[in-house]
């Protein structure tokens, strides 16, 4: 318990993508805090990837936690410029009644 | 070692609390709120254990620039439909026990994974970017970004510009009944159109605009 190791940090990694997963599937009313929980899935892995560099002393997972954090950053920002015009389009960003695909 | 654990307990129980609060609180203010301060304390554990620039921009890519454009975003929205209630709906509530389910599924799958990993020794060969200890964290990593990982970084410079010009295009709208400035209509104006003379013959004036 004291002593801090590899898998504790695997373990909070986990526990915050399970976190995120929850936030993904809970959420019937508001679209940005779906987002919010993609973001929280993507720093699980962040964190998983940065503990596995610290750890083997492999400093390439911390260069792909680089990649990672761009890519999440491009994905955030697409993603609220697509709700902004939605709700430009249509008034609404609830997520039952975003159903115009008939999915 | 023993405030390595207290500190590694406490910013790791901030975390994984306002992660639970980033989905459960029902204004989506406060979402983004505890979405800051996980980073915050996830960025604090990144440092803690070594990987300081990644902690670094951490802080300043997510709570410097993705937390603030949630923000913009929902406060652009209307705020007042927004009310994250998912316990409160009655009719349906079908699908919190699914989501429960499988939650926790993926949870025990990847403890399970863990639980039965361990160390390959020859992994220590097949390794190509060793830490070094004697310079810093900053120095090493851009010492392999910028010779080892050329190619994806530029490629990540690509994803960011495609995500800048896809966000304007979706966002932008063109008003009509603005005046705008137009350089081509202002620089390719010429004397004969703009300029007329005219004899003004005594005590008639000259009617223009017409």
């Amino acid at each position: 318990m004291i002593e801090i190791g590899l898998g504790h940090y695997l373990t909070l990694g986990a526990v915050i993508f399970s976190i995120g997963v929850i936030g993904i599937f809970l959420n019937r009313k508001n679209i940005i805090v779906i987002l919010m929980s993609i973001e929280l899935i993507l720093l699980a892995v962040n964190i998983n990837l940065v503990a596995f560099s610290i750890y083997l002393g492999d400093l390439a997972g911390q260069v792909f936690t680089l990649f990672i954090l761009t890519v999440a950053a491009a994905e955030a920002a697409i993603g609220l410029a697509i709700i902004v015009v939605y709700f430009r389009n249509s008034g609404t960003i609830r997520v039952e009644e975003i159903d115009k695909l008939k999915g | 070692m023993i405030a390595h654990a207290i500190f590694f307990y406490t910013f790791s129980i901030i975390a994984v609390v306002s992660a639970i609060m980033v989905t459960a609180s029902k204004n989506t203010v406060h979402s983004v709120f505890f979405l800051i301060l996980d980073f915050i304390s996830i960025s604090c554990l990144f440092i803690m254990i070594g990987a300081e620039f990644l902690g670094m921009i951490m802080l300043i890519v997510y709570v410097g620039a993705v937390a603030v454009l949630f923000l913009f975003v929902v406060m652009m929205l209307n705020v007042a439909q927004q009310k994250n209630q998912w316990f409160a709906a009655k009719d349906s509530s079908k699908h919190i026990p699914v989501g429960l389910i499988i939650s926790t599924l993926i949870f025990f799958e990847i403890i399970i994974v863990i639980g039965g990993w361990k160390y390959k020794p020859e992994i220590f060969d097949i390794n190509n970017a060793i830490a070094q200890t004697s310079i810093s964290n900053t120095h090493s990593l851009g010492q392999i970004l910028y010779t080892d990982y050329i190619h994806v970084f530029q490629i990540s410079g690509m994803i960011l510009l495609v995500a800048m010009v896809g966000a304007i295009v979706l966002t932008f709208r063109h008003r009509s009944g603005v005046k705008r400035q137009s350089y081509i209509k202002q620089i390719s104006r010429e004397r004969a159109e703009a300029v007329e003379i005219l004899e003004v013959q005594s005590n008639k004036g000259v009617k223009i605009d017409d």
